[in-house]
């Protein structure tokens, strides 16, 4: 058994806000770098050169990347020998995010009804994910999520019989439906199986994923770079104003599922894809 | 170049520009979006009167970020001009004449912007901590309750646009994509 403070989290959750939401992840630049030099049409090439600038002025000038500091998604998990003091662990995670929001001049764009809409002020309540795993460990991953590429998201229950190919028509069908609204470059997480509410998870998980790692599944590496290369032929490019550029990068989650089921979700996140990640 | 506009705008004005200009806006602009939109709709249709006069006027869908000491504004991107396409007809024939945000609009929005003369911008989304460096003063001016929903006006210096939708049909969102389709070989 390991005691691990709750005021522990609580302190690493406010600082992993602020810097998510003031530096584009190394993995992102790094994206967006070589997509800059492979991008063949030159108006395309000039807006993924100032949106690489915007992240350069951000860390200058300590300044989100974006206005939208989205909602933040904090991902748990937790050793199974992990024993947590000093009071409660969501109400800690929840006072992190509060916190971080506060002293980071981040925008709150939580409203406590969907329907009433009343702002909270605070950006709570964070949308907290916990896992337990062997060891005594705790593993903290921080993503405040923008919405105006979350709302381009889908999901679909598919037929077996659909298959890799229905799948892939689903996911060229989303990308081309989000069309400008997600602000391209964008990421793509997609989630295949599980139940239809495990498939959005997993979708979400793929967009944690640093752009760059293969995955490990040769079979699904494939699929990832025909994803990509389809998508980045729909000619939408950055802004949505043409270009190659429309995708840095696919990334699927796959799930075991039901005999009767093909479950698929379509994450999209816009170029400001953040993510970070801390053990404690 | 980018061509320079200053407020308040003329349909004149307008009518010069083409879908894929640059334009830099220096002058004031409001910003209002998803819930501000739906209050103005409401004042609209009731008669009363909206919290800025509607003639000549920008509106800029944004919300920023909490500005921090000593500067006007934090991060200020456009948000997805879409979830606004229901509300901006009626807005444009009273006489509104630019919006900047980023991404399509529907074909009402279109039809309403050519028979107005207005024009649709676009600003760079994803952009905002770089758009901010345009902010010289915001100033919140009605429905404060909103947070950064408020509809605020905005002192802003060359701030940098692309012409999306122009006073004459041309569309950039269909016009860039196809002229990359047709120059670069897929």
């Amino acid at each position: 058994m390991r005691e691990v403070s709750v005021q522990r989290l609580r302190a690493l959750v406010e600082q992993m806000c602020i810097q998510a939401c003031y530096q584009l992840p190394q993995d992102v630049c790094a994206a967006m770098e070589r997509a800059e030099q492979e991008e063949p049409w030159l108006p395309a090439r000039r807006v993924l050169h100032t949106l690489r600038e915007n992240a350069v002025v951000a860390v200058q000038e300590q300044t989100p990347i974006c206005q939208d500091t989205g909602m933040a998604c904090v991902f748990l998990r937790i050793g199974q020998q992990v024993y947590w003091t000093e009071g409660d662990l969501q109400q800690a995670v929840q006072q992190g995010v509060r916190d971080g929001y506060a002293k980071g001049y981040l925008r709150k764009s939580v409203v406590a009804d969907p329907l009433q809409r009343v702002n909270t002020k605070d950006n709570t309540p964070a949308l907290i994910y916990m896992e337990i795993v062997p060891g005594d460990q705790v593993d903290v991953t921080v993503a405040p999520k923008g919405f105006g590429s979350e709302n381009m998201s889908r999901l679909a229950m598919l037929k077996p019989a659909d298959g890799a190919e229905g799948v892939k028509r689903f996911v060229l069908e989303t990308v081309r439906q989000a069309g400008s609204n997600p602000c391209p470059p964008i990421v793509v997480g997609v989630g295949i199986g599980g139940s239809f509410d495990r498939v959005a998870l997993l979708a979400k998980q793929a967009l944690l994923r640093p752009i760059g790692t293969l995955h490990k599944d040769p079979f699904y590496r494939r699929m990832e770079e025909e994803l990509l290369r389809a998508i980045n032929r729909l000619g939408i490019g950055p802004q949505g104003f043409g270009g190659k550029t429309t995708a840095l990068a696919v990334h699927i989650v796959p799930h075991a599922t039901h005999i009767a089921g093909l479950p698929v979700a379509v994450n999209i996140n816009c170029h400001v894809s953040r993510h970070v990640h801390a053990v404690l | 170049m980018p061509v320079r506009l200053h407020t308040p705008l003329t349909k004149q004005m307008l009518s010069q520009l083409k879908a894929g200009d640059e334009v830099w806006i220096s002058g004031t602009i409001y910003t209002a979006r998803d819930a501000a939109h739906a209050r103005m709709a409401a004042a609209l249709a009731a008669g009363e009167a909206l919290p800025f006069d509607l003639q000549g006027a920008v509106i800029y869908y944004a919300g920023p970020t909490p500005n921090p000491p000593g500067r006007p504004v934090g991060a200020l991107g456009p948000t997805t001009s879409g979830r606004m396409d229901g509300f901006t007809p009626d807005l444009l024939d009273a006489g509104l004449c630019a919006m900047i945000g980023k991404g399509e609009r529907n074909a009402a929005v279109c039809d309403a912007v050519v028979r107005n003369g207005a024009v649709y911008l676009a600003a760079m989304g994803g952009a905002g901590a770089l758009l901010a460096r345009a902010v010289r003063s915001r100033e919140v001016i009605a429905y404060p309750e909103l947070q950064s929903e408020a509809v605020a006006r905005l002192i802003v210096e060359d701030f940098p646009c692309m012409v999306a939708l122009d006073a004459h049909g041309g569309n950039a969102y269909i016009d860039g994509p196809n002229a990359y389709r047709n120059n670069v070989k897929l």
